[in-house]
């Protein structure tokens, strides 16, 4: 009988948690404790569209391949589409005065987008017989029976096509000639392009060209036999400017009347002074051309005569805008230069440049660096002079409209281009808050409570609806700067592309600080950038009063064995605390030892280019601990090319005090002509795992092979490390191996025949679950690993296990060679894959859910019961009980479980998990070109109530039985009365 | 979100007309290198069921091969993909709201212009590349609309009905029943004692010496 009621609860159990999938949200949840953000990347290109009625926009094309349409009043996102990853922008532009014009893929897809919208309208391919840059004019004002061409060169080949519908209307391939067109002219109300090229760099060609047809008009050609260097850039209609091949002179190029006539004036008798790494900067002046060198920027004047005149000499640092035409045939350019947490910009008018037209000085952060671009715009004040904004971009990618020397509206970018990621526990709150806060926030408590409950029995009127979202949204407890009891307040520390470290609040996703790291900054000399960003001080008991830090590595230079640099910063207030950097050697590998010093420093090992490791921070404490435990540190290295897996240890005698020579252990090498290693995935460091037993039917007991030395290797056949669609079934094999990285020992192996990459693999406690595409059946699979230790099989007493008499206790060591077991099972899943992650809880009792990032750029959370090598097609009863759900040949997509809802994180690239204080929670953040942050509770959250629970409610009830146990005890008292009087 | 009101009448137009449009699809042409791939997307209800739709199908994607190429759909739900290897690949179409089956598309080297494409989902053939949704994704949890139910079914409700019933049932129960019985009951009680936790708890006791 009992049996039977512990098994239909058990059912019962069962059966509510699969109906019901276990992340779910209601609509009006949305916003309570999910944050969603989006941004765009480093502008490359700005296009300003501001007609006198309807929205000022201006139109951005973006390094994260974004192209978008910006409100130019607030600098908000009106539409935006993130282009494929090969995809790259190479121009924007607007034509007819409603379509957005993109060139990309190296010139050779050619769209049309609708302005208000965004919506696609045309696309062309636009295909090419050889590489060479891309270049797109649209004429504003050309009209062609009805049309207005647009003229593309990409390829070898210059491409007329409506911009109408996108028809081809000819081309003219250049291909033949070998010659190499550096600019397409099209003068004012004449029907002939220009193409100016080069022939095998000696030859300067132009071509007349027919709009009509492509006809080919004239073609004059001058030769140089010194070569030239980068591009020939027009400064004006028939007068061209180039360097030759030594960058020490400079052409003067005059086409008249099919005659070319070269000029040429060396830079030394322009810039007197050194004149190295000259460039000419594409500018677009008519009559000016300026030429930046090591020291200087110069303005060049060409005047009728064919003479140049130099007007003047600014510091190399000023950013120079492009032209940009007035009304009056006049042309204004912006000029910024850099001072201290300020900048000044100054506008002038080509036809006066010895002034300037404007010039304002903005305050400006000294965390956004230099000013990298700037784009600017006029419009016609109400005295009908001409007002300017800039648009400019600073080192740190962020995005900023400047207009009357105000800052309108920033954007601060570069969160898209996010490169890692770690948290930071936020401060102890101080006790001793005042009473009135209290009551205030008592009351405060229970009024929207009481607006709740109307809510729920639909008493509520609109506008109070509005305010119980309100309520909801803005809830202060979530965003403030203390640590909470549950654990979901933190710090979301970022390292971004641009070297700029931001600290991200998690209750409302704001920035709470930002820094500008200064050791990897991008100087002339060298290009620097973040690698990697790991906890450097967590203070726990004696270094309580510290505030955490961070430790960002970073490289000095383009190739692996450039010099690190490394800095530490303070996760609270994000000063730099110390700058170690550049180092002197290179950083391959951060290795996070498990030690710490007094202060609750972390040990961590930095393994340079040559193998030799070094010891941070070198303190001789640190130095000491780290000798004593030499002997238990091991890593290993991925050498993908070569299809080797090493294994190092450190050897005994040092070279010096803070770096160790490493010995190789163990090597792996895999054969090269059937295998090429294309992913590597170890478990979290930090990851915990509350128990090896596993309790399965029939009162059986499993227990897991838990290693944190265990690598998960991929490796395709190389015919079929391509693209899919590059390789049949026959010639693809996909071989994946479960490695011991402290011995070398392959545990399983597995082949997986007519499969191919890309794999996706995410590795914890004992299984470890991968994604990749099967050829033969021309599908998408995930498979599952879960490797069991047979050494202790036997041990299956549940009673010892309870008690604790169990050999659990006996540490699981990778110099024993336990035997294992492994089970594995696969199935299919509908999509491609862009990452993979985990859930993750802070004591790893509560059950686990994957996150999988999907081509669409959501999160789905899936079960981890779902993909379980156990199932079967007709599981026992005694499975069942167990929660072992029937095997289905694919992995279900429920809708409701995507945690991103309906929100894409557009570009994802990763997805990180937080455990919270609460074990039934995890923090889930994603990051891509947006940024997304939720909490997902795998298991429900079983220990705490949910944010909907009623308390109003409860204390109605309460109140209700209060009342009635008063009526009865009235009632009884008066009916004893009674019977006494009988 | 921000899309004037003046443009949307016109791209509706064009969805609706393209719905009757009947079309022969070329699918793969030789060109150069590689071979194209033209299709369409099609989602049904797309002019009938009002404004909020085309602003979706705005951000739709066609992905090739799990990224190698993205394209964006035409007003008319066209796309192609260019220069495309002969070979067996892959089409995923990404609409936030909708689930699409990946395609799988066969385009032949050795007689261009003939392809072949299939659901890989439910492995059903298409004769044209015309790509619509298997269902329609609802992405939130429907709140119930309030009802009593819910109210007495949560667990204050449960007190509360636990409380009347205690109340105003049992003492009728009482006085409905023979005293003598009562007083049975009352002694089988006493004698039967406790029941204690391990009587109710068989299977971890018995469990534990069986596996042994």
């Amino acid at each position: 009988m009992a049996m039977a009621i512990k098994l239909s609860l058990i059912l019962l159990l069962c059966l509510s948690s699969l109906l019901a999938p276990s992340f779910s949200l209601f609509e009006d949840q949305v916003g309570l404790m999910d944050w969603h953000q989006r941004y765009i990347g480093k502008v490359k290109h700005a296009v300003f569209h501001t007609q006198k009625a309807g929205r000022k926009r201006v139109l951005v094309s973006t390094e994260e391949n974004v192209i978008a349409s910006l409100d130019l009043r607030r600098g908000e996102i009106f539409w935006r589409h993130v282009l494929g990853p090969n995809d790259v922008v190479d121009k924007i532009d607007i034509a007819l005065g409603k379509y957005v014009i993109t060139l990309s893929s190296e010139g050779s897809i050619l769209r049309a987008w609708n302005l208000p919208d965004g919506q696609m309208v045309w696309e062309s391919f636009l295909s090419g017989s050889k590489y060479s840059k891309a270049l797109l004019t649209v004429p504003s004002n050309l009209k062609v029976d009805l049309d207005s061409p647009i003229f593309v060169y990409s390829g070898g080949c210059l491409h007329a096509i409506s911009s109408i519908d996108g028809e081809y209307l000819w081309k003219k391939d250049f291909a033949i000639e070998s010659v190499d067109v550096h600019q397409l002219i099209l003068s004012g109300g004449s029907d002939v392009v220009h193409a100016v090229g080069v022939t095998d760099s000696s030859q300067f060609d132009t071509y007349e060209i027919d709009v009509k047809n492509g006809g080919l008009l004239k073609h004059t050609s001058a030769s140089f036999p010194g070569g030239v260097y980068g591009e020939i850039l027009p400064v004006s209609g028939d007068r061209f400017v180039v360097l030759d091949a030594s960058r020490s002179v400079v052409l003067l190029i005059t086409v008249n009347n099919g005659a070319t006539h070269l000029q040429q004036t060396h830079v030394s008798d322009l810039i007197h002074g050194s004149s190295e790494n000259t460039v000419i900067l594409p500018s677009k002046l008519s009559g000016i051309f300026s030429l930046r060198t090591d020291s200087c920027i110069v303005f060049v004047k060409v005047t009728d005569e064919g003479k140049l005149n130099v007007m003047e000499k600014v510091d190399k640092t000023v950013v120079v805008s492009d032209a940009l035409a007035l009304s009056e045939g006049e042309q204004a350019f912006a000029l910024v230069q850099q001072g201290d947490s300020k900048i000044e910009l100054s506008v002038r008018l080509v036809h006066d440049m010895s002034s300037n037209h404007l010039k304002e000085t903005v305050k400006m952060d000294h965390e956004r660096g230099f000013v990298h671009k700037i784009f600017i715009n006029n419009y016609v004040r109400t005295d009908r002079s001409h007002g300017f904004r800039a648009l400019i971009v600073m080192e740190d990618h962020s995005l900023l409209l400047l207009q009357q020397g105000e800052i309108v509206w920033t954007r601060d970018d570069g969160l898209a281009s996010v490169i890692d990621v770690t948290t930071s526990e936020l401060p102890v709150e101080k006790i001793g808050v005042s009473v009135a806060k209290v009551e205030h926030s008592l009351f405060e408590w229970l009024k929207g409570h009481m607006l709740k409950l109307k809510g729920t029995l639909m008493l509520a009127t609109p506008d109070e609806v509005a305010a119980i979202q309100q309520i909801r949204l803005q809830s202060s407890q979530k965003n403030k700067m203390t640590r909470d009891h549950n654990g979901f307040r933190k710090l979301l520390i970022l390292l971004t592309r641009a070297g700029k470290l931001y600290a991200l609040h998690t209750g409302n996703g704001r920035v709470v600080w930002s820094t500008l790291l200064q050791s990897l900054r991008t100087t002339s000399q060298q290009q620097c950038a973040g690698l990697k960003l790991r906890q450097w001080q967590v203070p726990h008991h004696h270094a309580l009063d510290n505030n955490p830090s961070v430790l960002v590595v970073g490289r000095c230079g383009l190739s692996l064995t450039s010099p690190s640099a490394l800095s530490i910063v303070d996760a609270y207030t994000g000063k730099e605390l110390q700058n170690l950097g550049p180092a002197e050697h290179s950083t391959v590998q951060v290795i996070t030892l498990p030690f710490r010093d007094s202060t609750e420093q972390q040990l961590h090992l930095l393994i340079d280019a040559d193998k030799r490791a070094h010891l941070y921070p070198t303190t001789p404490e640190a130095a000491s601990i780290f000798q004593r435990e030499s002997e238990n540190v091991y890593w290993y290295s991925v050498e993908s090319e070569a299809g080797i897996l090493r294994g190092y240890g450190v050897k005994k005698t040092h070279s010096s005090e803070y770096s160790f020579e490493a010995r190789n252990l163990w090597s792996i090498v895999f054969p090269a002509e059937s295998e090429k290693i294309i992913a590597t995935v170890t478990r979290k460091p930090n990851e915990v795992v509350h128990t090896q037993a596993k309790v399965i039917a029939d009162e059986d007991v499993m227990y897991k092979y838990i290693s944190k030395n265990m690598v998960f290797v991929a490796t395709v056949s190389p015919k079929a490390s391509g693209p899919i669609g590059s390789a049949t079934p026959d010639e693809s094999v996909l071989v994946v191996y479960l490695i011991d990285t402290v011995t070398g020992r392959i545990l399983h192996r597995m082949t997986h025949l007519g499969s191919q990459g890309p794999v996706h693999a995410v590795l914890s406690e004992n299984w470890v679950v991968y994604h990749y595409f099967n050829l033969r059946a021309h599908r998408y699979e995930m498979s599952v690993i879960e490797i069991y230790d047979q050494s202790r099989a036997e041990n299956k007493d549940v009673l010892k296990l309870i008690v604790g008499k169990h050999n659990l206790t006996t540490p699981v060591s990778s110099y024993s060679r336990p035997e294992v077991t492994t089970k594995s099972q696969s199935y299919f899943f509908t999509h491609s894959v862009k990452a993979i992650s985990v859930s993750s809880t802070a004591k790893g009792i509560t059950s686990k859910h994957l996150l999988i990032g999907t081509i669409g750029d959501q999160v789905l959370a899936l079960d981890k019961r779902f993909v379980d090598p156990r199932r079967s097609l007709n599981p026992t009863q005694a499975e069942k009980e167990e929660g072992l759900l029937p095997l289905t040949d694919a992995l279900p997509i429920i809708p409701q479980s995507y945690v991103t809802h309906a929100f894409k994180v557009e570009g994802l690239r990763g997805i990180e998990t937080i455990p919270a204080k609460l074990e039934s929670t995890s923090l889930v953040f994603a990051y891509g070109v947006d940024l997304f942050y939720t909490r997902i509770a795998p298991s429900k959250t079983y220990d705490s109530l949910t944010e909907d629970f009623n308390y109003a409610l409860l204390l109605l009830t309460i109140v209700a039985l209060v009342i009635a146990i008063f009526v009865t005890w009235v009632l009884s008292e008066r009916k004893d009365l009674q019977d006494k009087w009988r | 979100m921000a899309v004037p009101r003046r443009s949307k009448p016109t791209l509706l137009l064009l969805l609706l007309l393209s719905l009757f449009a009947s079309s022969s699809l070329a699918i793969a042409t030789g060109n150069g290198g590689g071979y194209s791939i033209n299709g369409r997307v099609k989602i049904p209800g797309f002019g009938a069921k009002g404004f909020g739709l085309p602003v979706k199908a705005n951000n739709a994607k066609v992905i090739l091969n799990g990224g190698q190429q993205v394209t964006f759909l035409k007003p008319d739900g066209y796309f192609s993909f260019h220069n495309v290897p002969a070979g067996t690949h892959l089409i995923e179409v990404v609409v936030i709201g909708y689930f699409f089956s990946p395609v799988r598309v066969d385009v032949s080297a050795r007689n261009p212009g003939k392809i072949q494409a299939a659901l890989t989902e439910t492995r059903r053939g298409l004769n044209e590349l015309v790509l619509e949704p298997l269902k329609e994704q609802q992405y939130y949890e429907i709140r119930e609309p309030f009802n009593i139910m819910s109210i007495v079914k949560s667990p204050m409700g449960l007190m509360i009905g636990f409380m009347v019933v205690v109340v105003f049932l049992m003492p009728k129960l009482v006085e409905n029943m023979d005293p003598e019985e009562i007083r049975k009951a009352q002694e089988e009680m006493r004698n039967q004692g406790v029941p204690s936790l391990a009587n109710l708890m068989p299977g971890a006791g018995a469990g534990g010496g069986r596996s042994n």
